[in-house]
């Protein structure tokens, strides 16, 4: 940072000049939106931030911002932003992904790394379906998704995101809904004050191959009393009226009484209520939940590594290529 | 080496012969050290100053079953006292450890070798599991080689009869018994392996005296007369003057790597996921943190390369390496590199495929997948390291490459290269010529993200720059960097790709006629067979053969003066270790001349006197027509 003062960005600071080509009416303007409106409250400096993304509608999302961005390949967004934030650990990185990107042909890294505690966020835009390859089923449509591909009904079960997130060792995950601007803004904020890696699943309207499908759970007009929004050391209330709670019983999640309601910990040192809460989606009668569904603190992947660096020249010195080349048991011939 | 004849002994002194080379192979059980065994005479006899080549032969399984033939694993080596560059055709001594090590290998042995055997390890039970119907020490498959029976088994019970530890470590220490005795029989100094043990087994007292005491009694036990008629000595060789040390192929490879890194100024971060016979690069470049250098062991093959391309975006030079199968899995994330126009050295110790193929065996057959195995028309420069020795020089040069043309590069090495050791005459590092990476920093009116310079190199701009703000990826791009569909970009972009790497060719010399400029055959060579193509055509060319060598080392683009050269010769006749790639590449690529591929895809090298004898059949075709 330097000292002289520099006029605040603004939102459009963050606009490139590349006319965004996504199907009108797609969750995905929103979420630009809220990631540009985050980025200019938030101070950030452009030069120092950089999106990578894999493939996919949403990972065109990189060359709408005006950052650094990296429109990689598919599936591997998270190993390219590895070698990034290794490589330079002072850029803000953000990687763009989709649930077709991120947990089917990525699904590897995204697991190593969260487990790796990469300190990067990571929005994974879920709207259940192939939209860049014109509507199949996806990893995370629901059994019986009769899609193109699958006319007769997809056969195998959906992940969890958020599941797999904690089954991974992520130390923060969140979900929130594209719909919701006001919600989506302040789990970004949650997001990118996180040290570590932040997964952030966005539930998110393709209006061409899977409109609506949330319209039973977060769609604005049944979301108060379909969804959970969960907050650190509140109770898990719910309804229009806050009048539904929910309490864990043994290994279970039950709904309640508000005054019955739970106070949520998304800290505990094990990551089953995660587990539990998450698993809530495969209920009818359970609210969908959002908010921070997990936070905890864990070394950063990238600080190790320098750190490492830094020993071994503390400890050895920094090394002369000499020291490496005339190494070992040298002999002369005159 | 001469077969030892009968000597006369009854002076009480035993005779010492000096010998010029010797060719020797262990072998044993996987489980039996012969790989230390070897590296350890390897590294007494480079440091008594003879020259060496050495030959790791070593099965996939760690531990395949105890006594098999699959479990075999062997270590041959040649040192001299005269310039040498392989490691040798055939093992003038053989030690077997057991009847499978003997099996395994008896065909190799040269005619009248010695082998010495361990009779311990030839009873029914181990014979059996060898799949031995007789004993191979009795039923004449012994004939006419000098066979030393030793019971190293109960000569090193008896030896380590006052050691603490188990029967079952004790035997362990049966390598380190069978090194001494063949120290004593090349008159070698016991010191640099006794000072080794105290050093690899710090701290394990019993283990360092265990061993110590193993090597010293297999020593003494070469007085025993009866064993060997006298002591031979290989005197030191006549090398170049000059500091050496002795090194292997892969570290060879990451020290250039780290070198490359330095000389273009910026920080090296190589990331790979561990492949045989890659492995040990990654394992070097771990240990020389203190020089910078970051690695991650990363999840799989794409990850490895796709962080190295993210660590090349964001101003290091990332790295990578593997052997053929990681290679078909990067084979989108190079297209990637190549697309974006991002520094990138991607290491390949090519083993015998197809797919999972051979694994510790040696083969050049990701040439042409090196050269054009991606999707759309993906150009990127390949250079094949052929020996140790040059491992560092030619990993400075892709580094070299990588930066000053913006492109990912392949640099082949093979399994032969990768775990063989020789005599490395140190470089005068401050010739070293540096190549300094300059990132642009300020916008000029006319920039662009892929702009060209006299090479065709886009510029490098690292994200942090203030003002510079760019996007980059595997879409087509204008020169702006944003995405085109536009029909005449397309053209504009691939040729210019195309020529890019073409124009490499420029930077690199055209590789030097090893004997007449002109002649019958010109024998043509890339990779680990130089020494013995080297062996071989000099050995022709002693016999008055109009045979000329030429030896690539940049495999892509091709050098300028080929065509040239090679018209001065009737043919050129292309060894190589897979089915003719390097000769259909120069079929398409220089089609005027008569090109002769000789192929061998055995996991095995060639052998000098293959080599010969082609070159023999080539002559008597093609001289004088």
């Amino acid at each position: 940072m330097t000292d002289i003062a520099q006029p605040a960005l603004t939102k459009k600071d963050f606009a490139s000049d590349q006319e965004v080509r996504w199907c009108p009416g797609c969750g995905d303007y929103a979420i630009l939106n809220a990631l540009q409106k985050h980025m200019a409250e938030s101070g950030a400096d452009p030069a120092k931030t950089v999106f990578v993304s894999g493939i996919g509608c949403s990972s065109r999302f990189p060359y709408y911002m005006n950052t650094y961005g990296f429109h990689t390949i598919h599936g591997r967004a998270p190993a390219v932003a590895t070698g990034v934030k290794v490589a330079n650990p002072d850029l803000d990185v953000w990687i763009v992904t989709g649930d077709g990107d991120s947990l089917s042909i990525g699904g590897n890294h995204l697991a190593h790394i969260l487990r790796r505690n990469l300190d990067v966020n990571i929005l994974m835009f879920n709207n259940e379906i192939y939209g860049l390859t014109k509507g199949q089923y996806s990893p995370t449509s629901p059994v019986g998704t009769k899609k193109k591909s699958t006319p007769m009904g997809s056969i195998d079960r959906p992940f969890e995101p958020a599941q797999f997130a904690v089954g991974s060792q992520a130390t923060f995950v969140a979900r929130t809904v594209d719909q919701d601007m006001k919600h989506m803004s302040k789990i970004l904020k949650a997001a990118a004050a996180h040290k570590g890696t932040s997964f952030i699943e966005i539930l998110q309207n393709c209006v061409i191959f899977n409109k609506d499908f949330y319209a039973t759970t977060v769609e604005k007009k049944v979301r108060p009393d379909r969804t959970v929004d969960l907050v650190a050391g509140e109770p898990m209330i719910y309804g229009a009226d806050r009048d539904k709670g929910l309490r864990f019983n043994g290994f279970t999640v039950e709904r309640c009484s508000a005054e019955e309601a739970d106070v949520w910990r998304p800290d505990t040192p094990s990551h089953a209520p995660t587990v539990l809460i998450a698993g809530m989606r495969d209920a009818p009668e359970m609210p969908v939940p959002v908010g921070v569904l997990r936070a905890v603190e864990a070394p950063v992947y990238e600080v190790g590594v320098n750190a490492q660096v830094e020993d071994a020249i503390a400890t050895k010195g920094a090394g002369e290529l000499k020291d490496l080349v005339y190494d070992g048991e040298i002999w002369t011939v005159d | 080496m001469t077969p030892p004849t009968a000597q006369d002994t009854s002076a009480g002194e035993l005779p010492l012969q000096q010998l010029d080379r010797v060719v020797l192979r262990f072998a044993g059980d996987s489980g039996d050290g012969m790989q230390v065994t070897g590296n350890q005479f390897t590294r007494t006899s480079a440091l008594f100053g003879n020259d060496l080549a050495t030959l790791p032969d070593f099965p996939a399984e760690i531990r395949a079953p105890v006594g098999t033939r699959p479990g075999v694993s062997g270590f041959q080596l040649q040192f001299s006292s005269s310039d040498i560059h392989t490691p040798g055709d055939q093992p003038d001594v053989l030690v077997a450890m057991n009847p499978a090590a003997l099996m395994v290998n008896i065909d190799t042995l040269k005619k009248g070798g010695i082998v010495i055997v361990n009779t311990d390890a030839f009873k029914a039970t181990d014979l059996k599991k060898a799949k031995c119907d007789t004993n191979p020490l009795e039923d004449g498959t012994l004939d006419g080689f000098r066979v030393i029976e030793v019971g190293i088994n109960s000569r090193v019970s008896e030896a380590l009869a006052d050691s603490p530890l188990s029967n079952k470590d004790k035997q362990r220490c049966k390598n380190f018994y069978t090194l001494g005795l063949m120290y004593w029989v090349y008159s070698r100094p016991l010191e640099p392996t006794l000072e080794w043990l105290e050093e690899k087994f710090k701290g394990k007292d019993d283990l360092i005296a265990a061993n110590q005491t193993a090597l010293k009694a297999g020593y003494n036990a070469g007085d025993i007369r009866e064993l060997f008629q006298g002591q031979y000595e290989v005197p030191k060789a006549t090398l170049q003057p000059g500091t050496y040390r002795n090194v292997m192929g892969n570290q060879a490879l990451a020290i250039g790597l780290v070198a490359g890194a330095k000389l273009a100024g910026i920080k090296p971060v190589y990331c790979s996921y561990p492949i045989t016979p890659a492995s040990s690069v990654l394992e070097f470049l771990a240990g020389y943190k203190n020089h910078g250098v970051v690695t991650i062991q990363s999840e799989d093959e794409i990850a490895a390369i796709c962080s190295a391309i993210g660590a090349s975006f964001a101003g290091s030079l990332g790295m990578t390496g593997t052997s053929g199968p990681g290679m078909a899995l990067k084979g989108e994330a190079m297209g990637l590199a190549i697309s974006t126009e991002l520094p990138l050295v991607i290491v390949d110790v090519q083993r015998a495929g197809p797919s999972t193929g051979m694994p510790t065996k040696v083969e050049q057959s990701d040439l042409l997948s090196s050269i054009f195995g991606r999707n759309g028309d993906a150009p990127m420069p390949v250079i094949a390291i052929s020996k140790p020795s040059d491992a560092f020089e030619l990993s400075i040069d892709a580094c070299r490459i990588a930066v000053q043309y913006m492109t990912p590069v392949i640099l082949l090495s093979d399994n032969f290269i990768a775990n063989g050791a020789e005599p490395w005459a140190l470089p005068d590092l401050d010739t070293l010529k540096p190549f300094p990476v300059r990132f642009t920093e300020e916008k000029t009116e006319d920039f662009q993200s892929f702009g060209r310079d006299e090479k065709l190199a886009r510029p490098w701009v690292k994200p942090g720059t203030p003002g510079m703000e760019f996007r980059i990826g595997g879409l087509e791009k204008a020169p702006s960097s944003n995405i085109s569909y536009d029909p005449d970009n397309h053209q504009a972009m691939t040729d210019m790709r195309h020529q890019k790497v073409r124009n490499v060719a420029d930077s690199i010399p055209t590789p030097e006629v090893h004997g007449a400029e002109s002649g019958d055959v010109l024998v043509l060579g890339w990779g680990s067979t130089v020494g013995i193509l080297r062996q071989a055509v000099e050995n022709a060319q002693a016999k008055g053969q109009s045979v000329s060598r030429i030896h690539l080392t940049h495999v892509w683009p091709l050098p300028h003066g080929l065509d040239e050269i090679f018209a001065r010769f009737k043919v050129v006749l292309i060894p190589e270790m897979n089915v003719a790639q390097m000769t259909s590449l120069l079929r398409g690529e220089l089609p005027d001349h008569n090109y002769i591929p000789f192929n061998k895809v055995t996991g095995q090298p060639f052998l000098v006197t293959e080599i010969e004898a082609e070159i023999k059949r080539v002559l008597d075709e093609h001289a004088g027509a």
